[in-house]
């Protein structure tokens, strides 16, 4: 039984794996579609302050685009981090939206600092003694349980808002319920094992360390003692796994939603290697089925975009 | 006020789901600052309820009540079939992407609410919530079309009135997309209130007629959709040629169908119709600056809008299409886009990925051309000619939607005395829009001009007068609401006479070369000529 909770963590970390490749496969594979891009666009540089564009030159064609993606980068990773649009917004929400969000950066941080620092001392242990084997302990530790915290009581902030304001529970469907009660409850039994059972930090380590090095050995203890940490394991695995396969996969879509439409302000000009695709585009046939489009499924969109129109 | 209980209202009873009073609105400021001064918001009449769907209290498509059963099943089954079709790459490539954003991720948590001047304006009625539409379509998709449990997208019933509704719904937002800005996912409210109209449109042979009748079906078929034919418009500008001519003292004329131009500009022809004084200025400003220039009399060439952006991807790329090839006939170097806002996205940035080969002409916006002959020195300006209270409106589709925010206050610091202008508050890409966007500056059936002017105009109207807060609010003191976008200046036009403000106020509107005219030293004082029309 003991491998059980290994057998889940793989497969979880494999599920969110696939379907995080599947969201960016199926984002990065969508046709073309019209610009629609929305203003301030990060990346024009000298402009972007105001939400001005390249479209202010004249004879904009002739000059060449001045981008920046350092501007890009200073309205991304604040965004990311500290979710500035939710703060500028909706401050209110963000009360609870930023600590839960950060509590899950913090949280994913600490795994991989687990993962990490598992296979280091699996491969190099000589590495991991003295101060940077301090150092990487107590920095999964701030973040493990820090992170626990934040991502706790932003989740139950967050439940507590969305059934105690009627507008946003009038919105609300069942999953929407259940997936904040599933971080409170699995971040919470995380946060119970730390605890009561692991106050040293040294189980949940082990566990990762025995997984990123395909070592599924017990761990040590009986009882709560193994309990807790089996059960937390088992449900956290079933998270990361649950994520990407819910709206709460916005944090891929995210990146497409800003690179892909909103800042996508990029120019077909004539003789582009865009021309080609849209005219396969154009080719697709039409099955819009009101009369002033007939869509046969035979006509394409380019015949029914330059038929003659009679009254 | 009336407003849904929940989302499901909307599939359920008769009468309608919203009703907002004057007393739910906040007061204007002054001297418009009484409610019960106020125009009042007239009811849909008794007969239009028994008539047509019932949303709230007004009107914009007027979609008839089924006949029996049959007809209730029709409408309900050829709104899916119009979902599935938006989900499809074939038919739907040109907004698939935005479209599968908008539906997957949002977080339901309204962060994009405060964003809607008419959310805002009707005194935060629940119907009017940006997310409402979405979300009766979300739920609609992943019932309906998808399959999917209740349990995790939401319940909706899906009936004639779900459908019926939800198509009205989507003409009660202006796709000003300020909502958008909002939202930290990427979530788009606008763009699924177009979609909802494009599947009205384009598999239910449904929408507003102001738009596709009375609109690209006459631009199409006529030339413009004003109604003029090319001889007909020929006409008008010779007219306005000759006005011109007379107003200013310098010859003006209008070159016509001119092959090899470097330039065709292209007007919307409203501007032709009903503010005559727009073109004669570009007439005069392009010949002044020894533009090599033209129009073009091909049809619907000498008319910019296409009002397919607001609700139909075929009709829009055929009125884009119709501009590049008649810009490609008269072989000119580039399109310029007169004062219309829309005009300038649809040909500019949206039909970008439409356009290829010899139709992929350079399309720019008239605000950097116009810059450009501002500061060339060949024309010489009086800024004291413009000594009045100046304010800038923001038209969405070519400012927060194209990002040409600088030039056109460039242009009013080279004319206007600095201490003159005043910025609305927010201004540039954050801007209200003027309450005319999508097609309502145009549309006026039933009751819907007082719906307007009520919950999408008010917004902007109570930012002009903030605007011009500190200056004496009567006729003696005229101020100018400079509006580079024809389909704006219709409803900044609307709003003013609706609250009477050029009387009581001394507010008077128009575009921007009507500005830069009336500083040029060589033309007779006095080209904004202050009177109403």
């Amino acid at each position: 039984m003991h491998v059980f909770p290994y057998v889940v963590a793989y497969v979880g970390i494999a599920v969110f794996a696939i379907a995080v490749l599947a969201r960016f496969r199926m984002w990065s594979r969508m046709p073309l579609h019209l610009r629609w891009e929305l203003y301030p666009v990060a990346h024009e540089g000298k402009r972007a302050h105001y939400g001005g564009s390249y479209l202010e030159e004249s004879d904009w064609w002739k000059k060449p685009r001045e981008m920046s993606l350092l501007a890009e980068l200073k309205a991304m990773i604040p965004e990311i981090v500290f979710l500035v649009a939710l703060r500028e917004h909706n401050p209110r929400l963000w009360t609870r939206s930023f600590p839960f969000h950060f509590g899950l950066y913090l949280v994913a941080a600490c795994t991989v600092l687990m993962m990490g620092t598992g296979l280091l001392a699996a491969l190099a242990p000589s590495i991991m003694v003295g101060h940077v084997a301090s150092l990487l302990r107590y920095a999964m530790l701030f973040s493990g349980v820090g992170g626990l915290v934040l991502g706790i009581l932003g989740a139950i902030g967050l439940l507590h808002r969305r059934l105690s304001t009627p507008e946003l529970r009038n919105f609300a469907a069942p999953a929407d319920i259940f997936n904040l009660l599933f971080f409170v409850v699995t971040f919470g039994l995380a946060f119970a094992t730390f605890l009561f059972v692991d106050r040293d930090f040294a189980v949940v380590p082990l566990f990762v360390q025995n997984l990123v090095t395909f070592n599924p050995v017990a761990l040590p203890g009986s009882g709560m003692s193994a309990f807790l940490p089996t059960i937390s394991a088992i449900l956290m695995a079933t998270l990361v796994a649950y994520i990407p396969l819910t709206h709460m996969s916005h944090f891929v879509g995210k990146y497409f939603a800003y690179h892909a439409i909103r800042w996508n302000d990029a120019p077909n000009l004539r003789g582009s290697k865009e021309e080609g695709p849209i005219g396969e585009l154009l080719s697709r046939p039409v099955t819009w089925s009101a009369p002033h489009i007939r869509g046969d499924g035979k006509r394409t969109w380019a015949e029914a975009a330059t038929e003659k129109m009679t009254k | 006020m009336k407003q849904p209980a929940s989302l499901n209202d909307i599939s359920r009873g008769e009468g309608p789901l919203a009703i907002v009073e004057l007393r739910d609105q906040v007061p204007l400021p002054p001297p418009f600052d009484e409610l019960d001064e106020e125009p009042p918001i007239r009811p849909l009449t008794e007969k239009a309820r028994e008539s047509f769907v019932v949303l709230d209290d007004t009107i914009a498509v007027g979609i008839p009540k089924p006949r029996g059963k049959e007809e209730e099943e029709r409408l309900v089954n050829a709104f899916l079939s119009g979902l599935r079709k938006c989900f499809s790459d074939k038919d739907n490539w040109p907004f698939l992407q935005p479209l599968v954003m908008s539906m997957e991720h949002c977080a339901k948590c309204h962060t994009c609410s405060e964003a809607c001047q008419v959310y805002e304006e009707s005194g935060h009625n629940e119907l009017y919530r940006p997310t409402f539409r979405s979300e009766v379509l979300r739920r609609i998709y992943f019932k309906y079309v998808k399959g999917s449990s209740p349990w995790v997208h939401g319940d909706i019933d899906l009936n004639w009135k779900t459908v019926a509704r939800l198509i009205e719904l989507s003409f009660r937002c202006t796709l000003c997309r300020r909502c958008a800005q909002t939202c930290p996912i990427g979530v788009d409210n606008a763009l699924l209130a177009r979609e909802i109209r494009k599947i009205a449109s384009q598999e239910m042979n449904i929408t507003a007629k102001e738009l596709h009748k009375d609109g690209s079906v006459l631009q199409l078929t006529v030339g413009s959709s004003t109604g003029m034919n090319s001889i007909v418009v020929k006409d008008n500008v010779e007219f306005i040629d000759e006005d011109t001519t007379e107003k200013t003292g310098i010859q003006v004329k209008t070159p016509w169908d001119k092959e090899g131009a470097d330039i065709l500009l292209i007007h919307n022809a409203g501007e032709i119709m009903s503010w005559p004084e727009n073109p004669g200025a570009f007439a005069l400003l392009f010949n002044a600056a020894g533009l090599n220039w033209t129009l073009s009399s091909e049809l619907a060439a000498y008319d910019g809008v296409n009002y397919g952006v607001w609700y139909d991807d075929v009709q829009f790329a055929r009125v884009a299409i119709r501009h590049a090839q008649a810009a490609k006939k008269l072989g000119v170097k580039k399109i310029v886009i007169g004062e219309c806002g829309h005009g300038h996205k649809a040909l500019t940035v949206t039909a970008d990925k439409l356009l290829t080969g010899d139709l992929n002409i350079p399309r720019e916006s008239c605000f950097p051309v116009l810059l450009d002959i501002v500061k060339s020195g060949k024309i010489k300006f009086d800024k004291s000619r413009n000594d009045f209270p100046v304010t800038l409106h923001d038209p969405c589709n070519y400012v927060r939607l194209m990002g040409v925010v600088s030039p056109q206050r460039e242009i009013i610091k080279e004319i206007v005395p600095e201490h003159r202008f005043r910025e609305m508050s927010p201004c540039g890409v954050h801007n209200y829009c003027c309450g005319g966007g999508s097609g309502f500056a145009i549309m006026s059936g039933h009751n819907f001009a007082d719906w307007r002017h009520h919950m999408t105009g008010r917004r902007k109207f109570r930012q002009v007068l903030e605007a011009f807060k500190d200056e004496p609010m009567d006729r003696e003191h005229p101020k100018y609401v400079c509006t580079p976008c024809s389909n704006c200046k219709g409803q900044i036009r609307d709003i003013l006479t609706y609250y009477d403000a050029w009387e009581k106020a001394g507010i008077y509107y128009g575009g921007l070369v009507e500005l830069i005219v009336n500083a040029m030293v060589d033309a007779k004082p006095g080209y904004i000529d202050w009177e109403w029309h």
